[in-house]
């Protein structure tokens, strides 16, 4: 019997976000998976064609319609339900969009969500973390339940490119509410790459001390080609934007390489990094807790280190 | 009446560092401390601003749980929500559970938002409110780190991946918030004194007409797997030297 799995695609409006390819892998996990990717859009030809690449996907549904200017799940969730129907799984990454829009579907389908799956053990049976990433749940859905889920783009990889799925349109009957406007958005503008599916980040704690000194972390992320994270406590403090915030209620990563400058290290930021290939640290305090999961942890003034480090790196190209 | 509800929940305090049971049938919470979840704080303290602000006459605090959540209702009266509903029950209460008994008391409450955390920290989950919306059939701004209201309107802004996101939502609406929303305030005494006496409605969860639905098993728990503690490097040569052997820099 073929597992029928419908993931909703997240995207720009021009370009397929990596999440979508990370939540393929996802279901290819599961036996006898057959996938479908759903692309809601105003004109979803270019994000269809990018999805359709995606290995091991089947099948593109593009759903066009004038109200998906701008990802609305009150706008979404109506059409994707109606789609939902002839599908067992429907899958939407754990980023702010999957994480917005898929209980507002699964609710409208009376079944289900599983947040943040990890990892697969059988097609009932997902781990996913709780407490903060504190404990590792095993939780099981009974064999024919529809199950709504929100797959942690940081424990899967993105399936790579090659495919040649077959796109169709899709106009699934619903009524789309007006009682949602979207408005603005307001995105730092910067070239540097995106956080969530950065392969470097340098990250900085409370310990940058102003947002003129966390100025310093451009310069070497710039230097390394990586994007700039931030603590919970950086961010409240007014020296990052809310968008770069690393952690349990911020943003999850597992980038190559995760480099913390002055950040102690609480639980709630370590269950955002700890799939992070290899961990930096540089704190002043060499009994920081964020040492005991770091690979190389220097116990150091960041002020010297950065500059330093900088210099070393220029010095080597 | 213009009136906000607030939904709260109690989990094992921010603070405690969580462990799972030997026996892996769930997490210690024996003597362990428990709290409002801080982010359904931050939603009360929206709903108190907001009234305070005029915009609104009446916060309804309530919860779903067993007997000892009034704990956490009385501090939420002492905050300064005017009343508390209680629905009781000891079943485990799933998301979708949870917004059709918050479905139940909006029918009767009839507010003009109701607002809730943007997850709570001991299932991490994240989920109620938009199910709540969903099934209201209202909109929902979830991860509101701002909200203004206009009239029959809010804007919300919204911490989203991609930056800071404004939308306008119709009243009535769901909110969830987002850490930044604004920082609650702490209880005084005298207001823990005046609490005793508001009132707190308790209710049988069956009385509502909802069944505690038991659909996803949780077959056990376990710690997570620990990363190694890797190599103290003694200054910042030692650093890139260690950087350039794995190919980093």
């Amino acid at each position: 019997m073929t597992n029928k799995i419908l993931i909703v695609a997240e995207h720009d409006g021009a370009k397929l976000n990596l999440s979508t390819a990370k939540c393929v892998t996802c279901a290819r996990a599961i036996p006898d998976a057959e996938i479908t990717i759903a692309v809601f859009a105003v004109d979803g030809a270019a994000v269809a064609q990018q999805a359709a690449a995606v290995a091991g996907v089947a099948h593109v549904l593009r759903i066009d319609h004038a109200a998906h200017g701008h990802a609305l799940a009150s706008n979404i969730a109506p059409q994707a339900a109606v789609l939902a129907a002839g599908y067992g799984y429907v899958f939407g990454p754990s980023t702010t969009f999957g994480k917005d829009l898929m209980p507002r579907i699964a609710a409208l389908l009376d079944t289900p969500q599983l947040s943040d799956i990890m990892a697969l053990e059988s097609a009932t049976r997902f781990r996913r973390p709780i407490y903060a990433g504190n404990a590792i749940v095993t939780a099981e859905i009974p064999a024919g339940t529809k199950l709504v889920a929100t797959i942690r783009t940081a424990s899967f990889e993105a399936a790579a490119g090659g495919g040649s799925a077959a796109i169709s349109a899709a106009t699934p009957d619903a009524e789309l509410p007006s009682h949602t406007r979207f408005v603005s958005l307001s995105a730092a503008k910067n070239d540097r790459p995106d956080l969530q599916t950065a392969s470097r980040v340098v990250s900085g704690g409370r310990a940058l001390a102003s947002a003129e000194n966390f100025k310093l972390l451009y310069g070497l992320a710039d230097k390394l080609g990586a994007a700039v994270g931030a603590s919970r406590a950086a961010v409240d403090a007014g020296y990052a934007a809310s968008d770069m915030q690393v952690g349990q209620t911020g943003k999850i990563i597992a980038p190559e390489l995760y480099m913390a400058f002055g950040i102690s290290g609480a639980i709630q930021h370590l269950t955002g990094i700890k799939d992070a290939r290899t961990i930096v640290a540089v704190n002043k305090d060499a009994e920081a807790p964020i040492f005991e999961i770091a690979d190389i942890g220097l116990a150091g003034d960041l002020f010297q280190v950065i500059p330093e480090l900088e210099r070393l790196i220029a010095a080597s190209k | 009446m213009k009136r906000i509800l607030v939904s709260i929940k109690r989990v094992v305090d921010y603070n405690v560092r969580v462990r799972v049971k030997p026996d892996q049938s769930g997490v210690i919470t024996d003597g362990v401390k428990m709290s409002i979840n801080p982010f359904d704080e931050i939603a009360l303290e929206e709903a108190l601003r907001i009234k305070e602000r005029g915009l609104a006459e009446e916060v309804v605090v309530a919860t779903i749980g067993p007997a000892d959540c009034q704990q956490q209702l009385r501090t939420a009266l002492a905050m300064g929500a005017d009343r508390a509903i209680h629905v009781q029950t000891d079943a485990v209460i799933e998301p979708l559970t949870a917004a059709k008994v918050l479905l139940k008391l909006v029918e009767r409450e009839q507010p003009i938002l109701a607002i809730l955390g943007k997850q709570a920290i001991d299932d991490d989950s994240s989920q109620t409110g938009q199910m709540l919306a969903a099934l209201w059939g209202r909109p929902q701004a979830t991860f509101a780190s701002k909200v203004e209201l206009d009239g029959d309107k809010a804007r919300v802004t919204r911490e989203i991946d991609a930056g800071l996101e404004t939308l306008e939502v119709d009243l009535p609406a769901v909110l969830t918030t987002d850490l930044r929303l604004n920082e609650p305030r702490y209880v005084k005494l005298p207001d823990i004194m005046k609490a005793k006496k508001k009132p707190l409605d308790t209710m049988d969860l069956g009385a509502l007409g909802v069944a505690a639905e038991e659909r996803v098993k949780l077959l056990k728990f376990e710690p997570p797997a620990q990363r190694q503690k890797g190599a103290m490097v003694k200054d910042v040569q030692e650093l890139f030297d260690a950087l350039k052997k794995r190919g980093l820099v």
